[in-house]
């Protein structure tokens, strides 16, 4: 496999979330007061781990727990990881996870008061494949109420985890559906300064990717960071 | 061109992704000069972060199948994390520089709209005085906030502020 090691294109401005975002309370006492050392990239920051599904099985359906059917709207999510030049990345890791139906979390710390489903668990694992594609099958999550201000609700999300081809690249974020009324109300959709780049991450209805008789479809693509145009090295 | 996907933050129940096996970076059979890496995360109110995901990356030794170079960790009731990994040795860096043993840091939180990246080096390494990433940090307070202590013969340890007094060095990279 050939080993990229170009540095990475500046972060466009505007487009990324500001730690320091008083509106999100809990970044109050943890975003950095300094500004960040900006380093040179090295093959630290260039190169980045792989994950093969040999090792980290891919769990690409989310709706099925034992063979038993999840409660509520079944939903197939479809999409491209490319990278900011278009060019697909392939056989990366992404790792999803989420609420179920009512807006809970199968997670000791989530205390909502609305029932855990005993076949949705939340969590899976995929790869894209030789053209940057992705797929997998879940539950439609729930908004669910936090506490950072009064009547507070998280617009409904799927959490996303991605790697890349190097540490430069990795990126953890979270996909939105269209028309959801709590976007215009939730600071951490607002953190993002740039309204084209924030409405990236709400995903589109696709019936193309809709199955019949089965399953509404969603589109939501990855971008990530482009590399300067140098010589790529044997790896 | 295409503008890279925004980040958005971990939140408090990414524990829904995690494998406690992560954290040992020797799980697939690598052997070699095995080392402890731990450490704890702190507030600027000096409260310990206690729902962070630590991930770690290093070139040196080089990935392989049986050495995956990259872990994940939580941050425990105590605000710890602990790694088993195996020391690293110098790195290239640009042109000819050479870079001291170092291990890449990311960590994400609740309360992180976006990552923050740092490095953990090794203390009594001779290297770190020529180190350039280190270099460019002139205060040595600073500059002592990368440095892991050695705590026995096989362990280090780094303590992590993400805010306020002795706060970490954080890169844009």
């Amino acid at each position: 496999m050939m080993t990229e090691t170009a540095p990475f294109r500046p972060i466009e401005a505007g487009s990324q979330p500001a730690n320091d975002t008083p509106l999100y309370r809990s970044t109050g006492l943890r975003h950095p007061a300094r500004p960040p050392l900006r380093i040179p990239q090295t093959v630290t920051e260039t190169t980045g781990p792989r994950f093969r599904p040999v090792q980290f099985g891919p769990i690409a359906d989310l709706s099925v727990v034992n063979r038993k059917q999840a409660v509520g709207e079944r939903i197939i999510v479809r999409g491209r990881v490319v990278d900011e030049d278009n060019r697909p990345v392939p056989h990366t890791m992404i790792e999803i996870w989420q609420a179920n139906t009512g807006g809970r979390y199968d997670h000791p710390g989530d205390q909502h008061d609305a029932p855990l489903d005993p076949n949705f668990h939340g969590s899976g694992r995929v790869f894209s494949d030789a053209d940057g594609w992705y797929q997998f099958v879940t539950i439609k999550p729930g908004a669910y109420p936090w506490h950072n201000h009064h009547n507070a609700w998280r617009p409904n999300h799927i959490h996303y985890s991605l790697f890349g081809t190097g540490f430069g690249q990795r990126v953890i974020t979270q996909m939105y559906f269209p028309g959801d009324p709590l976007l215009a109300l939730d600071p951490i959709y607002h953190a993002i300064p740039d309204q084209a780049a924030r409405e990236r991450l709400i995903s589109s209805f696709d019936i193309n990717i809709t199955s019949p008789d089965r399953a509404l479809g969603y589109r939501f693509d990855f971008v990530l960071r482009g590399r300067h145009a140098t010589p790529t090295e044997q790896g | 061109m295409l503008v890279a996907t925004s980040h958005q933050t971990i939140g408090p129940y990414w524990h829904l992704i995690e494998d406690p096996a992560w954290s040992n970076l020797l799980r697939f059979g690598a052997e070699g000069d095995r080392i402890v890496l731990t450490g704890t995360v702190t507030d600027g109110g000096g409260e310990l972060v206690t729902d962070a995901a630590i991930e770690i990356w290093q070139t040196s030794p080089a990935a392989s199948d049986g050495f995956p170079a990259f872990g994940r960790c939580q941050t425990d009731a105590t605000g710890s994390f602990r790694f088993t990994t195996l020391k690293p040795g110098p790195v290239a860096g640009l042109g000819n520089a050479q870079q001291a043993p170092h291990v890449a840091i990311s960590i994400f939180a609740r309360g992180l709209l976006t990552s923050l990246t740092t490095r953990l080096y090794f203390q009594d390494e001779p290297l770190n005085e020529s180190d350039p990433v280190l270099s460019l940090i002139e205060d040595p307070a600073r500059r002592a906030t990368l440095i892991a202590r050695k705590v026995s013969d096989d362990a280090w340890h780094l303590d992590i502020r993400l805010q306020g007094e002795n706060e970490t060095v954080f890169m844009e990279i």
